[in-house]
């Protein structure tokens, strides 16, 4: 696989500037961020000195137990708040200080919680990834239909175009949000826990294509998920968060340290090698030792277990 | 994939236009006083061609009185009014990205009603100052509403309609409390007015209604595709580039003017705003490009039609057309909701 042997070329594994190369699309350089209440008042959550960067067609995943700043650092990433210090940079700007439009047509992000107050039909949805690239009243042309019609091609979702977005499963309604941010032609694609409501199944054939995906358009993208073993398997680097803070940032086989995990997750686990060189974790201790090749952690499964309860 | 254009959006207001012309010649056909359908299209026809030539020997004075002094100006009004509260209807659905939201259930028509009162109890003689201050009661509300329908930063449909609710009944009290301040001989005018009246025509010049109603439509139209983007989240659709505060600010203002001109010629008239929208969806979908157009003229059929029935139901008397929307509006609303649920 591709990814393996961009991993492998890699100088000098183990530091951040092994992977920091001269083509370098997004950097993020201590980049740090509170939450208050008020301007006046303590934060109530502090974001952490962050530091990492990621070249074209590179994926990173933003990794961490519930509440550890995921969400946050990918917030500031696409420019949604600006980072209180150092430096967040996308070809060398900051998306925060780009104008709104601009930043759509760079930076596309894909959420889970997005329902739906009318149904729409797939092809009006992915439609709507055009949006930046026209007036603020717009009509599509031809042009921004064969653009949707290719996303969505590309996410082998072509035969659902005229279906209902409310009739879909969750697998397929996660390749049409997809399509909507492949529309926006994206340098930048940042995904929330796209895994999220996906079988084990689903979860790989959605990494298999994120990594075809970013070959074929070239985009970096950053992935926040509680996966810890695909992660490992199709990721290029990784960011351990915890509690806010950075604990580690690089390539999979560097971050997933036995002791450092067992800590952040405050659970008993192993790391073993796979075959391709990559680590995989384990459970350990419990009875679910057996399944825990499917599996990363019993809080996770718990999590995907709800699978379909959010597609009404 | 069958991208909306403007021609599809001018065959389907075409289209809706001529129902509402035939809709209008049946309502200055029917009432009181007899005129034929014939004569009706002639009254209308040597009508317009009359004012530009200035020439309105041809047509029959009493033709002239019924459909010209009459008629026309009523439903002219029942237009007005209908385009105003089903445009800000539809807004107010995208914009707190709630189906059931609308002028009325929201409390924003009770808001502008109460500034039309205190206008009336306080300047009587001053036209515009009804409008005006329908406008700002209006905006008031709806602020009121909306941070009063949050919880915990998030607007929420359930607390959004709570607060709505509670809104009106409050804003109700209070007109109840200046009612009994008014005369025995304003107050009957004024109940029936709170019902949603069409029959006393307006201080103003119709054509100035006519132009604000416009300006604000336009106004909200400018923003019809922020809006179909901002009905798939304002998050979202902050993602994909929208201005959201810029939309918001603009939708809100221009269909809390929409309420404000509505309420303050014809009272609170409820279920327009609500249904008309829901209406059109079922029919054209709901890209907001379409959405506007269709349900200024949706519910300007609607709105005619229902106080065509109002003053001829009960002949020689009349109903409120509030209460005949409500009548009618009411049964398809629980039908809507129940198919919603199920």
């Amino acid at each position: 696989m591709n990814s393996h042997e961009m991993a492998a070329s890699n100088p000098s594994p183990g530091t951040l500037a092994g992977w920091v190369e001269s083509r370098v699309r997004l950097v993020v350089e201590q980049a740090s961020y509170a939450y208050s209440a008020s301007g006046a008042s303590a934060p109530n959550f502090t974001l952490g000195p962050v530091t990492f960067s990621a070249r074209q067609r590179e994926i990173v995943g933003i990794l961490g137990p519930n509440a550890s700043g995921k969400s946050t650092l990918l917030s500031v990433i696409a420019g949604e708040v600006k980072a209180l210090s150092g430096r967040v940079e996308l070809d060398g700007k900051p998306p925060a200080d780009l104008p709104l439009r601009d930043r759509a047509q760079r930076i596309a992000i894909v959420h889970q919680e997005s329902n739906l107050l009318f149904p729409l039909r797939v092809w009006e949805y992915v439609l709507q990834g055009r949006y930046p690239y026209g007036r603020r009243l717009r009509f599509e042309n031809e042009a921004d239909c064969l653009m949707a019609e290719n996303a969505l091609a590309q996410v082998g979702a072509a035969h659902l175009t005229d279906r209902r977005m409310d009739e879909l499963s969750g697998g397929e309604r996660q390749r049409v949000v997809l399509a909507r941010a492949l529309a926006q032609q994206p340098q930048l694609l940042l995904l929330d826990e796209p895994t999220r409501y996906l079988d084990i199944g689903g979860k790989v054939e959605l990494m298999r294509r994120l990594r075809r995906l970013s070959e074929e358009n070239r985009y970096t993208a950053v992935v926040v998920t509680h996966e810890l073993n695909l992660a490992a398997e199709f990721f290029d680097a990784v960011v351990l968060l915890q509690g806010g803070k950075c604990v580690a940032a690089g390539k999979p086989e560097d971050v997933y340290r036995r002791d450092l995990l067992e800590e952040v997750f405050k659970t008993q686990l192993e790391v073993e090698k796979t075959a391709t060189g990559r680590p995989r974790v384990i459970l350990r201790g419990q009875e679910q030792q057996n399944d825990a090749t499917q599996g990363d952690s019993a809080d996770q499964k718990k999590e995907s277990g709800g699978a379909d309860k959010d597609l009404q | 994939m069958r991208p909306l254009t403007p021609k599809r959006i001018a065959w389907i207001c075409a289209g809706l236009a001529a129902i509402l012309f035939v809709i209008v010649v049946f309502s200055l056909e029917v009432g009181a006083s007899p005129i034929s359908v014939t004569d009706v299209v002639k009254t209308l026809l040597r009508g317009t061609a009359a004012m530009f030539t200035g020439n309105w020997g041809s047509i029959p004075p009493s033709n002239k009185l019924i459909v010209f002094g009459l008629r026309l100006p009523r439903i002219a009004l029942a237009v007005l009014v209908g385009a105003a509260l089903s445009v800000s209807g539809a807004s107010f659905q995208a914009l707190l990205r709630n189906p059931l939201a609308d002028p009325y259930v929201l409390g924003v028509s009770s808001g502008a009603a109460l500034g039309a009162i205190f206008s009336l109890a306080w300047f009587p003689h001053f036209a515009w100052t009804m409008q005006i201050l329908a406008f700002v009661g209006a905006l008031l509300t709806i602020a009121a509403v909306y941070f009063l329908g949050r919880r915990g930063g998030q607007l929420d449909s359930t607390t959004l309609l709570l607060a709505g609710i509670v809104a009106a009944s409050f804003l109700s009290a209070i007109i109840m409390f200046l009612m009994t301040t008014l005369s025995g001989r304003d107050l009957r005018g004024m109940a029936f007015w709170l019902m949603g009246d069409l029959a006393t025509p307006p201080a103003l010049r119709l054509r100035f209604l006519f132009i604000i109603l416009l300006i604000a439509i336009g106004a909200i139209y400018t923003t019809a595709s922020d809006l179909n983007l901002i009905l798939t989240g304002e998050r979202e659709a902050h993602h994909l580039g929208v201005n959201v505060a810029r939309v918001k600010l603009v939708v809100y203002v221009g269909a809390s003017l929409l309420t404000g001109l509505a309420v303050s010629v014809s009272g609170a008239i409820g279920y327009v705003g609500l249904l008309i929208p829901h209406v059109v969806r079922m029919f054209f979908g709901s890209d907001y490009r379409l959405l506007i157009p269709a349900s200024a003229l949706g519910g300007a059929i609607a709105v005619t039609l229902a106080d065509t029935l109002a003053r001829t139901i009960v002949a020689p008397t009349e109903l409120p057309v509030g209460a005949m929307t409500a009548a009618i509006g009411a049964p398809v609303f629980i039908y809507l909701l129940r198919r919603r649920l199920t």
